[in-house]
This record gives C-alpha cells, structure tokens and sequence, in this order.
C-alpha cells in the first residue's frame, strides 16, 4: 500500500532499488516499516543510550563524591555533564517516548500502522544518525562542553568543536522529532477505528498527540537557535556577539521557549502511561477522564508561556519577572488536577501491587516532591537564591527521573508482556522499584540540601571548607544503587527471553485495545479493525454493570484471560491485509544527514555528498513501486 | 495496492480514494498543514531575530543603504504571480488537463527560479558593492540567514515543482492524483505568504539607519 | 512494603530541617546575613512550610489510599467503577489555585522590592566578571581590587555588573564605567569573548547574572562584620568551578581605614632586597602586559596599564587570589607562578617558563603588596 502517495509513481514505475520483502531476520529490522518494531528499535536504542548517559552521571557522581577531587579535570567534567544532559534529554526520554507511542498508539485507536509508516522508518534512522553523530565528537576533536542549555557566548567561544557537533546533532534529531510528530498527530486524528471518538481515546493517546503538537510548535523555534549558533561559530556570524551589538539573551529565549515544552514532552507521555496503569490494577476507570485530559491540553498550552522562569536572574526586569513567575504557579493548577485524579482513581479500588502499578505509584510520589519544589521556583526571590543551583538538580531529576523515567519503567513492566509475550518476572521487578527508589531519593532528596547550602551546579569540584562534604558522598552512594537497580531490570529483561513466548493476549485484565489482539500482536494488529463504542473499550465487552453499580462479567470466567475475545483468525492468519512493505530508502536517506553535517565542519564536498545521499533516499522513496 | 479489505478509518489508505479518516482530511492533507504551521514557528524565530535585531548594527552598511525597494518590489511580484500559476496547475489538473497542468507546473517553477535569480543577483550586488557579508554586521547577518532560510524553502518547492513536472511527463499524474498537486500548491502559497511578511518587515519598515 | 517509603519522606523532611540548620555549610542561602538575602529567605521558608503540608497531605493521602483499598486475598469483586466528580474537580482545581494565589501576593511584592533602588545613602561598586575572576571597582572611592570585596555594614550596596572579556583594557588608574557602551550605542571591544557569569554571595544576596552587553544591578548588606563567600553560578567555561570571591563586611571605621590603605601607592620594596629583584623582574618581564601596579612605572617611565589581568596594588592584603582559588601565600604563589594553567584550567595567564630564581622573587615582591 502506498501510503505516501503523493510522492510515489503509481504501481507500475520501477524505483531505484527493487523492494525487499523480508520481514523477519537480522536484515529486516533495517528496512521495516512496521511501527511496533520500530516501537521496539527505539526502546533498544534509547535504553543503550540510557546506560551511557547513566554512566556519564556515575562519572559526575564520581567525582563529586569527595571534596577536592580530581578524578575528571575540568575539561572532562565539562564535557561529561553536557553530554549526560544531552543523552539523557534527546536520546533517552524522548526516545523512550517514542518507542511506547509508536508501539502501543495505533494499536490502542485500532489502526493497522501510523499514517506513514515509510516515514516513522525514516524517523527513528535520522534519529538514531543524530545521536551517532553527536557520539562522535568524542573521537573527533572533544565532545560538546557547553552544557545541554549550550547559553551562548560561551558555546560560540569555546576553541572545541564540541559544541558545533551539538548545534548539528540537535538539529538532525530535531528534524527526527518533528518529521515522527507530524506522522504521529496524523495517526491519531487520522486513523482511529470507528467509533473511536476523540474522548474515548485512552489517555496515553491523548497525552501523546498534546506531545506532537508540543514537538511541532518548539521545535522550529530552537532549530532556528541552532542554526544561528552553528552559524555564529562555523562561519563568523554575530547573533550571539555582543560586541557587534548582538544580545547573548535571544539565544535563552529561543532556547528556552523550546525548553519549557520540552520539559512537557518529556513527561506528559509517562503522565500518560501512569493515567493507564493505575486504573487497570486499581481496577477502576481512571478518575476523571475528561479533567486529565484537558488538564493535559491545559499544560500544553500554558508550558509555552512560562520560558523565562528559566531566566529570572538574568536582568529581565520585575514586570517580566513577576508575569513569568505567576505563569509558573498557574502551570501548577492542572498539573494538581492530574495528581488529585491519579489518587482518585486509586480510592475505593482494588489494589493490585504488581510491579507496573508500584512504579506508577511511585511516579505519583515522587512527581508531588517534583512539582512542590518547582512551586517554590515560582516564587522568583526564592529562586534567586535557588537557579542554578542543586536545587534546581534535585528539583528536576524528581519531575524527570522520579516523573518520567519510573513512568517509563512502568510500562516496560506493563507492556513487555504484550510486546514480547513474555512476562518480566514480578519479584526481581519488585526489587528493581525498591532499590531504584531508594536509590533516587538517595540520589536526588540531598541534593535539595546542597543547593540550598550554597552548591552551585556544573561544578568540577567543591572546596571542603564549604561543609558540603555528607551529602555530596550520600547522593554518590545513591547513584550508585540505581545503578544496580538498573542492573537487576537488565538481568530481568534478558532472562525474560529464556522464558517461552505465548503469553495470554490480557494478562492483566486491562481497558484498553492493545489487549485485545494477541501478545506479541500480529504484523497487522488487528484480524478486523475494532469497532469502538466507549471509552475503556476492552473493559466494556469485558464487565457490564448493574443498576445498582455492581460489576458483573459479561460471560462466565470474570477477569483474567479472556481468550475468546481476542479475534481469532478467521481469515487464516491476516492473509489478504494488505500491509506497507519494507524499504530501503528510510535508512539510505537518513545517512544524509550526518554526512552533511560532518561535510559542514570538516570539508565542503563531504557536504554535498550529504546532499546527493539525501536527495537520492528521498527520490528513491518517492518513486518506489508498492511491494504488490 | 489499493485493495484494503478492511476499509474503515482504522486503516491508511491510498490517497487517491480519499479514504474516510477519521477527520475526513486526508492524511497527506492534514500532515502538511501541520508542516506548515511548525514552519511558521521556524520563519517566526526568524523574523523575531531580525526585528529583535533591527538597527543594532554597530558597523555599516545598514539597510537603507543596500535595499533597492523597486528591484525588490518587481521580484516579489514574480514570485506572488507564481501563486496564480500554481492554482492554475491545480484547476487543470483537477479537470483532468494534463497538458495545463504541465504548463502552468513550469510556468510556476519558471517564476519561483526568476525569483531566486533575483535573490542570487541582489546578494552579488550587495556582498560585492556594498560589501555586506555575512559577518559584516548583525544587519548582515540577519538579513542574509533570514531571506537565504526563505530563498532555500524556495529552490525546495522549485525541485518538487519540477519533480511533478517530470512524473507528469512520464504519465503519472493524472487527475486521480491531484491531491499531489494540490500538496505542492499549499507548500507553494505558505512560501510566498511568508515572503509578503518578510518583505515587509526587511524592506518596507524603515529602520532609520 | 509502604511502611518503607513512609519511614523514607519521614527521614527525608527530618533531614531538610536537621540541615537548614547544618553549622558547617559555610555559604548557605539558609542563613542569610543581611536584609536582601532575609527578604529571599522569608519568602522561601513560609512557602517551604505550606509545600511541606501539601507533601504531607498528599503523599499521607495517597498513602492511606494504598494502604486501605489494597487487594486482599479472596475478595473478588470488582470495586464499582467510580468515573469521576465534578465537584471535587471544581475544588481541586479552585483550592490549590488559592493557595498559589497567596503565594503569589507576597512574592510579586518581594520582586518589586528587590528591583528598587533604595532611596537612602548607597555605597556604588562596580563588579567585572572575567574568565575566572572577579574584579571589584569603587567608583567613588577610586580603587580597583580583585577576589576580595570589602563593604561597609549598615548601608545598601549597589551593585553594577559586567563582564569582560580577555581583550579589556582599563583606564589608567580607573575604575571601570561598566557600562555596557557609550550612550552612541557602540559597545566596547571589551567584550569581545566575555561570556555569561553570575553573581552569588548566597548569605548577602540572591543572585544576578553578569551578561556582556548589559549592565544588570543588585543590591546587598551586611548586618554584621565578617567573612562571606561567593562564587559564579552560571557556566562559564572550564575553570568555572573556581571562580570564587569572599566578601568582607567591616564597620565603617574599619572600612575607611581599608579604603585608605587600598588608595594609597603600593609599597616600594627595601632596596636590595629579594623583593626588590621580584620588583625588577616584575617591571621587566611580561606581568606588566596584563598586570598594573599603581605607583611603579614601566621601563619607559609610564604608569602600569591593566589589560586583562588583576590589578595586583594591594595583592597582598586580599586572603585569596586567581578567583579565591587558593589562600595568598607564599607556597600556592610559587606554585602558581611556575605553572598557572596546571594549578588552574584553561588560566589565561600562561606559563612563561619563569626560574625558580626570579618565581622566588617575584612571590617575594608580591607579598610586599599590602
């Protein structure tokens, strides 16, 4: 099926490379075009990231350990910082993201794939070539050392080339995001079975096209930043220069008015995730359906208004001040609405402890410290104190690690029963939570102390005449157990596979469509397309209710498996759907990008090369015949 | 190809049926709108720096003293010319015309490659006789990334005119796939929207210096 | 197992308070030491206790919950399916916008406050940030030091800041104007590779970021007389860990003798002694392209130009020096002089291969520089 039709031939023209057709094997990851296994490719390639970017912060931890250390000089420390941030910011957590609402969105509106499935290809490649890329550097002249937030002058002025692979590396991953976003809001508004009205949606579906359209609208905005620092350093430009009259300032509003959202595109999807875990072991609808959802619109929204409380020392003046800082404690409201309608849906449920369900719980706990500490951001005298401090550390590895990343882990124990048909074993799960938070709070909850004592970030190192010694080395030691707990959740993942597939398609008496099709789900999803008639679909041809409001099954076994409501194979096997082929170009055109962008710094002919590899995957793709 | 047993909204189809989306747009429609509008952030950002930038150039030369307002003006007017060229292409091909279609394509590509001729010969004369570079000053280097971002978004269209043009000529667009047509013609339109703010605020605002 | 987190955030908050009153953090924004940091602290504190009731509340809410409605063995039935109350949402969202609304009162107030320029006597310094040093100028009192900013208690300092890049000449004998550029609007070439830093001394004050190009003000005080430390807060390249300062708070009468002292000509050393060989080396060798000394001339018989580098006049009198990376004495000068990139990364003064026959004399005169 050519689904982007516009560009290609019609059936009968001949592309440039003759299609492959194998969707299983080795070779079949780099051509497919099925957005579950580019579901999982992103989650392989985030978590690799992940254990990079954590060991990066076990070398900062490290060195902070002790007072007066020299274990990374500057020039390293520098660079290890600013890398943890990027890898943990681009290549982890939205990533990550990535990989549950490619997997988990068609298959929870009842579409057979995304909108574009060529295209998603083409995203995850260009995304994987932009994180390779900004790896790179390490062994081509040093890695970017300017920090995640890359505040120009000092990003234009620094002799390495760090931070020109940071300007381009953003930029390819960027484009990564935004092609991926536009695919994925298509998906959702375009592709939804029928009867699956916008509001009976699942929230993580919700939450994930708030997040497309967050990516669509900031990304430009610091692709347009980094496209004027790499010009400000690769060819001699002024938008950063004062002395020609520029003003540092723009690049922390572009960078910012990207980075405010951002913050939401890193967490709204875990928002998400944990708003379909706890009804399903609280065995209640989710509180609130349609507050969580508009709450989540809400914070979309308000999220582009509230940049500048990222720059309340910077000199803007106290009218700007105070209108960014009441901005910031509006932003709190809906994001008080979600936690009160979390804890809503918990209340006169059924609480079943599995390990999803503890790290959903423990999102919600650890996000309340997140968001409580943000609060006091808001309060702009207190935050003169508090910026760039490890305060301001503590506070947002609550919101991103304590939020996002146990979200995330929730629904890898969620999930991975219906990704792979396999279970993750619960006990060791239930170890993993327990020692990872313990581990973050060890990490993290010091780190709120510090700040206030006078810590500020970016440090390579710490007198010990400034009594900061304790709790440097107790955060160190916290550190330290998320690692092993991290460890644990590999040794899980991997004896996981020892097991043998063939897991029921609803193990866990869930709400929602994905449970509904076989586990691992078929190349094509669904035997037929679901019809929709609710919210909670799932749970609806499950349970019925009484008048009095008792909940009775709709057929004799109650919960658990429910084997006859997955569809079985009438038409043996899905044959006759007809599903997008495999392709070439995605993963051909991709290698464009880095290409260019090593010719933009190294040599002009490698550039146009970039150029030549680009255009000839995307008229390779565009004039591609159908696989039929 | 275009044989979906399932054909509800579930399923992505072949554009030309215009299969029932979920929204009735179809999604080739709908993903470019979304396109367009990320893009506007993108010459939005532009457009801030330049304004934001607007006469705090420490060194000349400054705008009133390179623009050439009437050259511009009659380049500019080419390039909103080949949006009538482009809905032109587009009624022809809706009706089924390809000839048409063919001619106003080109005539279309014709005007945008006038345009970016004119561009390419206002940035000669500027660099060579008035010695404004990219680096000479902050006019310089607004200017330059800010109409060299729209002159590239541009050349883009051009080639993808030309690319239709091409399949055309090999019998591949036909009045079923004018919905290609039509995706060009929005991308086509935005450009020379943007470039109607654009040419205002560079060159009809005076700066004073 | 939730016994495990509760005995956790019971520990956590009793930390917090065990530590807001920690006596070893010795640059703490949790003690402030003057009526600008109080007026941060006294808005942080009272939030702090509402935001600690809202944790308690909650994470005790949600404890609670988890604990009562937990699945026990042998209960079947499916709890009934609660959608949602719209009352409750309507409080939920009202309460907490409330309370942020309480806080915000205060707070709008406090901003205003800090941005205003107090009507009474002020005392002017200018602040220059360089890569990795403070330079501290008195505009009224004519006196340029570095590392160590001396104030008197009792009155408002009105801080201006700037930074400067590694191009940045003084005026003879000058504090810097920083000011961002002349009124014509054409910045100094000082700021050529100046980049962002940001003004902290936690106990006196909040924090104000230094941006070439822009001349940001903060105002601080002391109550008392004593020592405070400070240091730049925002990255500013490799040794932005060591960008220190101290600030020293004195009575007015022990100010006035300091500014006296820092007015006057640097002593000349005792002729013929070590001190007078590091003066000739001084004189002669490369320090007077970036260092000034007021009072001793150059070969040519010209007054010593700053153009870069600490004015050193008085470098004897300050506790610290290459941005209070180290205490001033005897054994880290040496150390310093013979290498200064190794002691300190990225250092703009280089390693000029000195002897260490004249690192000898010249640690010998800088001592003399009280």
């Amino acid at each position: 099926m050519a689904s982007v039709s516009v560009r290609a031939g019609g059936g009968g023209g001949r592309g440039l490379l003759a299609r492959p057709t194998a969707t299983d094997g080795f070779w079949s990851w780099f051509t497919t075009v099925d957005h579950k296994k580019i579901g999982i490719l992103y989650g392989i390639t985030s978590f690799a990231f992940f254990i990079v970017g954590g060991s990066e912060a076990l070398l900062i931890r490290l060195q902070l350990a002790r007072p007066d250390q020299n274990i990374l000089k500057p020039s390293v420390y520098n660079e290890i910082f600013t890398m943890h941030g990027i890898t943990m910011v681009f290549l982890v957590v939205m990533p990550l993201s990535a990989a549950f609402i490619n997997y988990l969105v068609p298959l929870m509106i009842g579409a057979r794939d995304v909108a574009f499935p060529r295209l998603n290809a083409f995203s995850y490649w260009v995304f994987l070539a932009g994180g390779l890329f900004i790896y790179s550097s390490w062994f081509l002249g040093g890695a970017p050392n300017g920090g995640w937030f890359g505040y120009a002058p000092n990003s234009v002025v620094d002799p390495s080339r760090g931070m020109t692979f940071y300007a381009i590396g953003l930029i390819i991953t960027g484009i990564a995001s935004t092609v991926s976003a536009v695919n994925l809001a298509v998906t959702i508004l375009n592709m939804r079975a029928p009867g699956m009205t916008l509001f009976r949606m699942p929230v993580f579906v919700w939450m994930s096209l708030v997040v497309q359209l967050l990516l669509a609208f900031s990304l430009p905005i610091i692709t347009v930043g980094l496209v004027e620092l790499l010009f400000d350093r690769r060819f001699g430009t002024h938008f950063f220069d004062p002395a020609a009259g520029g003003d540092p300032v723009l690049w922390q509003h572009l960078f910012w008015l990207f980075g405010h959202p951002e913050v939401y595109i890193l967490v709204l999807p875990a928002m998400g995730i944990v708003s379909e875990i706890l009804p399903v072991f609280s065995r209640k609808p989710l509180f609130g359906y349609q507050f969580v959802v508009f709450s989540g619109i809400a914070i979309g929204f308000i999220g582009f208004g509230v940049w500048a409380h990222h720059m309340f020392a910077v000199g803007l003046g106290p009218v700007a001040n105070t209108a960014f800082g009441i901005s910031t404690m509006i932003i709190g409201v809906p994001t008080g609405v979600k936690i009160f309608n979390w804890l809503g849906t918990m209340w006169k449920g059924d609480i079943r402890f599995t390990t999803p369900m503890l790290f959903a719980v423990g999102f919600v706990a650890m996000f309340v410290i997140g968001g409580l500490s943000g609060v006091t951001h808001a309060v702009v005298p207190a935050d003169y104190q508090q910026t760039d401090t490890y305060y301001i550390v503590a506070h947002f590895h609550y919101v991103l690690f304590g939020g996002a990343i146990f979200g995330l882990f929730g629904g890898m124990y969620y999930w991975w029963p219906k990704v792979f048909g396999r279970m993750l074993n619960e006990k060791v799960g239930k170890l993993h939570f327990w020692m990872m938070l313990i581990g973050f709070n060890l990490t993290f909850g010091p780190m709120h102390i510090l700040g206030l004592q006078g810590m500020p970030r970016r440090i390579q190192s710490y007198p010990a005449s400034l009594g900061l010694d304790f709790w440097n080395l107790v955060s160190s030691i916290g550190a330290f157990t998320i690692a092993l707990s991290v460890l644990i959740f590999i040794v899980n993942a991997v004896s996981s596979f020892r097991k043998p597939k063939g897991m029921e398609a609803d193990p866990w008496d869930a709400r929602t469509l994905e449970w509904s099709t076989s586990s691992p789900p078929p190349e094509y999803n669904f035997e037929e397309v679901p019809v929709v008639h609710s919210l909670d679909e799932l749970w609806r041809r499950k349970y019925a209710e009484t008048e009095g409001g008792r909940v009775v099954p709709v057929v004799a076994g109650g919960s658990g498996t429910q084997e006859h409501l997955v569809e079985s194979p009438r038409h043996g096997g899905g044959h006759g759907i007809h599903l997008p082929g495999p392709s070439y170009f995605p993963v051909l055109a991709s290698i464009g990008f880095p290409v260019l962008g090593y010719g933009i710094i190294f040599s002009w002919p490698l550039a146009v090369a970039g150029v030549v590899v680009l255009l000839t995957g995307l008229y390779g793709w565009a004039l591609e015949p159908s696989a039929e | 190809m275009a044989s979906d047993i399932a054909r509800p909204a579930g399923t992505h189809g072949v554009q030309i049926e215009h299969p029932a989306t979920s929204t009735g747009l179809p999604n080739m429609k709908l993903a470019m709108w979304l396109f367009l509008a990320s893009d506007c952030l993108l010459f939005g950002a532009l457009i801030s720096t330049y304004v934001l930038y607007r006469g705090s150039s420490v060194v000349g030369p400054y705008p009133s003293d390179v623009f050439d307002i009437p050259y511009t003006s009659v380049s500019s007017f080419v390039l909103l010319a080949s949006s009538l060229t482009m809905v032109l292409a587009l009624a022809a091909i809706q009706r089924g015309d390809q000839g048409r279609m063919r001619i106003w394509l080109l005539a279309t590509a014709m005007l945008g490659m006038t345009f970016v001729g004119g561009q390419v010969y206002e940035f000669t004369t500027f660099f060579k006789h008035d010695h404004l570079s990219l680096t000479t000053n902050l006019f310089g280097t607004t200017f330059y990334v800010l109409t060299g971002f729209h002159g590239t978004h541009v050349a883009i269209g051009i080639l993808m005119l030309l690319s239709v043009f091409g399949l055309s000529l090999g019998g591949r667009i036909t009045q079923d796939k004018a919905e290609t047509v039509e995706l060009i013609g929005l991308y086509w339109h935005f450009v020379d929207i943007v470039w109607i703010v654009i040419f205002t605020v560079v060159y009809l605002i005076p700066t004073g210096k | 197992m939730r016994k495990k987190t509760r005995l956790l955030l019971g520990a956590g908050a009793l930390l917090l308070i065990a530590a807001a009153c920690a006596p070893n953090a010795t640059q703490s924004s949790l003690d402030p030491q003057g009526p600008y940091a109080r007026k941060s602290y006294d808005l942080f504190v009272p939030v702090f206790w509402v935001a600690v009731t809202i944790f308690v509340l909650v994470e005790g809410a949600l404890l609670l919950i988890a604990i009562k409605y937990r699945h026990r063995k042998g209960r079947d039935k499916i709890p009934p399916q609660i959608h949602g109350n719209t009352r409750l949402e309507i409080a939920w969202t009202i309460l907490p916008a409330l309370i942020l609304a309480g806080v915000a009162v205060p707070t709008v107030t406090t901003i205003f406050d800090l941005a205003r320029k107090p009507a009474g006597e002020v005392m002017n310094v200018h602040v220059l940030g360089h890569q990795w040093w403070w330079e501290f100028d008195y505009p009224d009192q004519q006196i340029i030091t570095a590392n160590e900013m001396h104030i008197p208690t009792g009155i408002p300092i009105y801080v201006t800041l700037c930074s400067v890049g590694s191009g940045y000449q003084q005026g003879i004998g000058a504090p810097s104007d920083c000011q961002p550029g002349p009124p014509d609007g054409q910045p100094p070439a000082a700021v050529g590779n100046a980049v962002i830093h940001s003004f902290w001394v936690p106990e006196l004050a909040g924090t104000q970021d230094v941006v070439p190009g822009r001349a940001n003000t903060l105002l601080l005080q002391a109550d008392h007389p004593g020592t405070y430390t400070g240091q730049c807060k925002e990255f500013c390249g490799l040794s932005h860990a060591y960008m220190k300062f101290t600030v020293v708070s004195q009575t007015p009468d022990d100010f006035a003798a300091w500014v006296r002292g820092q007015q006057a000509d640097a002593t000349a050393p005792t002729t013929g002694s070590l001190a007078a060989t590091g003066m000739n080396e001084f004189v002669n060798g490369a320090c007077i392209a970036c260092h000034a000394i007021q009072g001793v001339e150059d070969p040519n018989g010209n007054p010593l130009v700053q153009n870069g580098g600490p004015n050193l006049t008085h470098f004897a009198s300050r506790s610290c020096f290459a941005g209070c990376m180290m205490p001033t004495n005897e054994e880290n000068l040496k150390k310093w002089l013979d290498d200064p990139p190794a002691v300190k990364a990225g250092s703009w003064m280089p390693d000029y291969g000195l002897t260490p026959q004249q690192i000898d004399a010249l640690a010998a005169y800088l001592l003399t520089l009280t």
